[in-house]
């Protein structure tokens, strides 16, 4: 029997029907599955084994089917996500109760979470959590915190009570976009394209600094079967530059002559998906020559190192600066004072959707669908390298799974625009999990040198604060990060005397740019560890401490900026008084009867100003009515898995006065939505929120008049009428007898809101924000003294929001951060070259999150949507300084290099003695 | 255009690797990682449908053979003896479910990784490794068999086919730890595994040690196993010469000063919950 099976046919059953194919020798499981049978809600993260999002079932047990030649397969029974949730009761009860929990954010790891949950039912109908995490400890996820899978496979089947909610702000009603995710029918970036689709592979600099030289591109081209074009930076009829600050672009699409960073593009193949599959990048004619570069500061600041920009001498790109008081005599005047240095690394952002899109030329137009946060700012950024009109460009951005602050900036849209436009012909593109790493951005790592004062009486007498963050070769996010570090490097305290300056420096890594916090997360580290260092040598509680300081309303902040209602820092301290004493307590009584295991407490504060820094920010929300009744709303904030598709709606709903299920969402869509802006600087709910309060009171306001009914009146949108009731009176409104707009709607509202800020002065005094949030966290850690692993145990984190527009999702978000902020405490280290991908860059699983407790603060802002504030980058800010310091509380070693590996842990240890 | 052959019995796989050079593939976790996105250069060579490949069986007089193509799930869920409580307790820490549901201790013997979780247990199991090529089978130590990072003796006309693994006495009871820096999915900083026996008064009358990723590739600890002898479990003394057999290094999981710290604890540890329930 010859079992060569080059051109056998293969047949197997997936999900209860028969396939036939006819596999390449090599080919995984997973690409079978999704470019030969349909299947895409099998996902692709890592084609390694390592996140899990493709799980599959294979003859009833969880396999990777990236991991699996799609031959082994032959006979066997293959199920995916989205025949389980069709066939399987198992399914069918997880999906309602990941529904109800939250349990799917972005929804990317959804289906290898639900497959593997799935496996696990079958095998054991009520588990234990320890079983769902062994389970489910195959799969990634970076949004959730996994607290809410967890949750939801042990709640499986649970029925939850069915309530009629309205769906207004407060309610914890279930995502609005949910079904899809469960479902498995929401699509990313990579489910848009159809299967034989052109694909574009991107060649990058092999070396952190290389100058290269092309052979005849076009020749090679035409030489080498299946490849259709070859673009570089000669295909570039705009601007080969970009960025996300115009003032700061610097960015080529492809380098010229030079590359500044390992992983830069220098051109692009575009072939047949086989002759994509074959290409060896190694074969593309380009010869490399490395040259010297410089990867940390220190070395590029120096002088030898070649400067990346030509303006930026010394490859100092930006500073930022606040100064309040006189610190150099307050720090003088001061009865103690403790400094300290702080280094953290490169942190990845780790969405397990690595960038992924598709292009198309349609009607002479250019149409963009891939996932981003940011889809005007991308359509904006194309116009200018494309050097087409605006008009000519439409960008849909797909289902995200996942940004964090990198899909804001640029990745794959100009490679996928100008692959469309040189062939004609539709094209499609995925990074692969590596290219993802080399070369989307990264938070900053940074140096700190901080110096706080403070008087017997426990006030802080004085701050100095210094930061240097390694912006990589372009300048990115760099300038916002330069510019928000000094405003919050105080924390949510009055600091009367103060200094912070904040540097930019360009270095030949990946450019550092967005990730939820913008450097605030990395100079909180300093902060609140040297606040507890201070508490210490003062003698005082550190929780007393802070409470003591703490900002509170008509207090000025270091910018001078005052608050007359809405500062939660108090309240959220506040929150945690009765857990810290007991977890002092009960820390103290374990420590008493363990040797190895040491427990400790640790606390840290947080704020974060929403929006954009002392810069416009608007965002705009349009809503119409159909003759029909249909109330749409055009919702344009990009959900990247916050939830923003449900909070604005929800939004939207109160101030319109209907129910939230009763509206049709569309989503954003540079064509028909208008801009919300990009997802980011936690700015969604407070300004987007803000315009669809102010869109659905406007709307409200347009309907009671056709009626003249008062404003406290109840709307009912029916078939084809709208009911307004007046107190006793009924109003009926037909619609048919409304004249339709050119958008198809009788009744139409569209609204902006821009935040009031101010600009900051030289001294860095001004108004920054509208709205700052306030966060603090407890956590209790337990440290393994000989082998120095810190093992969290629980996490007690209270954030004032202002108001809940949906409490599960505030919660969906605390632990979502908590998880990325004990990343970055514990084991994240990006080292370009080293540690791209997601084996030996180690993210948390579901393993490694402890209970958390959220207690949400309401104290209302001035401002925000019914009082409601910002919340994304909050969460994981407080996290990493808490974990630090509660490991000092266990241990007495502070650590002041993250991540606190237990390398790192162990090396403090011996340092303080402890053999 | 590479092929693929998936051959049925052993005969056919070793007429395949004569005729042509194959990369063999079994759970494929290593293989398409190492791969990544870059295409095939060989024809492969999958080994998961020869027969009795995957078997794992247990003889009379207690020795076990465990099949090249049984999966770490396989070999978890196998009734074998409590010395291979180490050895399972490696396979449910490699990686994931999903990762042990496909990988093969095979592979990860032929992957040769100095991480590779289940070098330290077989070779406290003292297993031996069959293979089989054109001139027959012949049968090596498994330290005989891994001779460095990604090296070992199998030629190219050869395919491992099993682990042959000696009865141990009843009462010997193995034990696995490892380090990592998070709870799944995680390669392994240090890691140890013991196989230890008790006599009547409790102290330590057989063990064998076995310590991974502190030097290229993963060792037995003999002069420790001798100091052991005769030692309470619960209160091992472990010195430098002990160890001295390592060279481990530093790299982005640990330096190489905690990992010659670590293991020595990871040891004890180690002993300990091999004896705790022994």
């Amino acid at each position: 029997m010859d079992k060569r099976v080059p051109s056998d046919m293969i047949s197997f059953a997936l999900n209860g029907r028969t396939v036939d194919l006819r596999p390449r020798a090599g080919e995984r499981l997973s690409g079978a599955l999704r470019e030969s049978c349909g299947a895409r809600d099998v996902k692709v993260g890592c084609d390694a084994g390592d996140c899990g999002a493709c799980t599959v079932l294979v003859d009833g047990a969880p396999v990777c089917a990236c991991l699996m030649p799609v031959h082994q397969a032959q006979g066997r029974r293959v199920e995916t996500l989205q025949g389980l949730v069709k066939a399987a009761p198992e399914a069918k009860a997880l999906s309602e109760s990941f529904q109800d929990h939250g349990a799917a954010q972005c929804g990317i790891c959804t289906p290898g979470m639900m497959v593997s949950a799935v496996a696990l039912l079958r095998d054991i109908p009520s588990p234990s959590v320890a079983q769902v995490q062994d389970a489910l400890g195959g799969v990634l996820c970076r949004c959730t915190g996994y607290r809410k899978i967890i949750d939801a496979v042990v709640g499986a089947g649970q029925i939850r009570s069915t309530t009629k909610d309205t769906g207004h702000t407060g309610q914890a009603i279930r995502r609005l976009d949910g079904a899809g995710k469960l479902a498995g029918t929401e699509k990313f970036g990579d489910d848009v394209a159809p299967p034989d689709t052109l694909a574009v592979r991107v060649i990058r600099s092999p070396f952190h600094r290389a100058a290269f030289r092309f052979d005849d591109l076009e020749d090679w081209a035409q030489k080498t079967p299946g490849i259709v074009a070859v673009l570089s930076s000669a295909d570039i009829n705009g601007r080969n530059c970009f960025g996300v600050i115009p003032d700061f672009a610097d960015q080529p699409v492809f380098a010229e002559q030079e590359t500044r960073f390992r992983g830069e593009a220098v051109a692009a193949v575009v072939g047949t998906p086989d002759a994509i599959a074959d290409f060896d990048p190694e074969t593309f004619p380009v010869a490399w020559e490395e040259l010297p570069s410089a990867l940390e500061t220190e070395d590029a600041m120096s002088g030898r190192a070649a400067q990346l920009h030509s303006t930026r001498d010394d490859n100092i790109m930006c500073s930022g600066f606040v100064t309040c008081g006189d610190p150099d005599a307050a720090l003088h005047a001061a009865d103690v004072s403790v400094e300290g240095q702080f280094t953290t690394p490169f942190v990845e952002h780790a969405y397990i959707e690595p960038e992924a899109g598709f292009a198309k030329v349609v009607d002479g137009r250019l149409e963009i669908h891939a996932c981003t946060q940011a889809a005007v700012m991308d359509l904006e950024a194309l116009e200018d390298i494309l050097a087409l009109p605006r008009g000519d460009i439409r960008v849909v951005p797909t289902g995200v799974g996942g940004g964090f602050g990198a899909k804001i900036d640029l990745s794959l849209q100009p490679y996928l625009a100008l692959a469309a436009l040189k062939t004609g012909k539709p094209v499609r593109m995925a990074y692969s999990r590596t290219e993802s790493m080399q070369s989307t951005t990264k938070r900053h790592p940074s140096e700190i040198s901080m110096k706080i004062g403070a008087k017997r009486d426990g006030t802080i007498s004085g701050i100095e604060f210094s930061g240097r963050f390694n912006t990589g070769a372009y300048a990115s996010w760099g300038p916002t990060v330069a510019t928000r570090v000094p405003i919050h490097a105080s924390g949510p305290y009055r600091v009367a005397d103060y200094r912070a300056k904040a540097t930019g420096v360009h270095t030949h890594c990946v450019p550092a740019g967005a990730f939820r916090g913008f450097g605030v997360p990395q100079s909180a580290i300093a902060q609140e560890s040297l606040f507890d260092e201070v508490a210490d040598k003062l003698g005082m509680d550190q929780l007393e401490f802070r409470l003591r300081n703490a900002l509170d309303n008509m207090t000025p902040t270091v910018c001078g900026q005052v608050f007359g209602s809405g500062v939660g820092i108090k309240a959220c301290l506040t929150a945690l008084r009765s857990s810290w004493e007991t977890e002092k307590t009960a820390a103290a009584t374990y420590n008493a009867s363990h040797t190895v295991l040491k427990r400790g407490v640790g606390l840290a504060s947080a704020w974060y100003g929403c929006g954009n820094t002392s810069l416009p920010n608007p965002s705009v929300i349009k809503a119409g009515i159909r003759a029909d009744g249909t109330i749409v709303l055009h919702q344009g904030a990009i959900d990247i898995g916050q939830g923003s598709n449900t909070v604005i709606a929800q939004i939207f709903a109160t101030a319109l006065g209907i129910a939230v299920h009763k509206l049709t969402l569309v989503g954003a869509d540079t064509d028909v939505t208008p801009d919300a802006g990009k997802t980011s600087a936690s700015r969604q709910t407070f300004i987007s929120g803000n315009a669809a309060r102010l869109a659905g009171e406007a709307l409200r306001a347009r309907i009671l008049k056709l009626v003249n009914a008062d404003k406290t009146s109840r709307i009912e949108c029916g078939d084809g009428h709208i009911k307004v009731t007046d107190g006793a009176t009924a109003h009926r409104i037909d619609l048919a007898s409304l004249e339709t707009d050119r958008d198809g709607y009788v009744l139409q509202a569209e609204e902006a809101y821009d935040p009031p800020t101010k600009p900051l002065d030289k001294n860095g005094q001004g108004a920054p924000y509208a709205q700052f949030g306030y966060a603090a966290h407890l956590a209790v850690v337990e440290v393994d003294m000989q082998l120095g692993a810190v093992r969290p145990v629980r996490f007690v984190a209270a954030h004032d929001v202002g108001h809940a527009i949906n409490p599960m999702l505030v919660e969906g978000q605390v632990h979502g951060g908590i998880a990325q902020g004990l990343g970055m405490a514990l084991m994240e280290e990006y080292i370009p070259g080293r540690t791209d991908n997601l084996h030996d860059y180690l993210i948390p699983t579901i393993g490694d999150i402890p209970e958390i407790e959220t207690v949400i603060v309401e104290e209302a802002d001035a401002h925000g949507p019914y009082g409601a504030k910002g919340l994304g980058e909050h969460v994981l800010i407080p996290t990493a300084p808490a974990l630090l310091n509660a490991i000092k509380d266990a241990t007495g070693v502070r650590i002041t290099q993250v991540p606190a590996t237990p390398a790192r842990v162990r090396a403090a240890l011996r340092e303080l003695g402890d053999d | 255009m590479a092929d693929y052959f998936q051959p049925g019995n052993l005969d056919e796989a070793l007429t395949v690797m004569q005729s042509r050079p194959v990369t063999i593939v079994a759970g494929g976790t290593d293989y398409f990682p190492a791969r990544g996105h870059s295409p095939v250069q060989q024809d492969i060579l999958d080994v998961t449908r020869i027969q009795g490949l995957r078997d794992i069986s247990l003889t009379a007089d207690g020795d076990v053979r465990i099949g090249a193509a049984a999966t770490w799930s396989d070999v978890v869920n196998a009734d074998l003896p409590p010395c291979f409580d180490g050895l399972k307790a490696a396979g449910r820490e490699v990686g994931s479910i999903q990762i042990q549901n496909a990988g093969t201790i095979a592979g990860n013997m032929c992957n040769a990784s100095p991480a590779a979780d289940g070098v330290p247990p077989l070779l406290t199991l003292d297993a031996e490794i069959e293979l089989a090529g054109p001139n027959g089978r012949r049968m090596l130590p498994l330290s005989q068999f891994i001779l460095g990072p990604r090296q070992t003796a199998l030629t190219e006309e050869e395919l491992v086919v099993a682990f042959h693994i000696p009865a141990l006495r009843r009462d010997v009871r193995g034990a696995f730890t490892k380090i990592g820096a998070r709870k799944y999915l995680v390669i392994s900083i240090t890691m140890t595994a013991v196989c230890i026996g008790l006599g009547p008064d409790k102290r330590i009358d057989f063990a064998r040690v076995a310590v991974g990723a502190c030097s290229p590739v993963a060792l037995r600890l003999t002069e420790l196993e001798h100091a052991l002898i005769g030692q309470r479990p619960d209160a091992v003394e472990i010195s430098e010469a002990h160890l001295s057999s390592l060279a481990p290094i530093s790299d982005i999981r640990a330096d190489a000063v905690y990992r010659r710290e670590a293991v020595a604890h990871q040891i004890k540890r180690a002993i300990a919950a091999a004896s705790d329930n022994g």
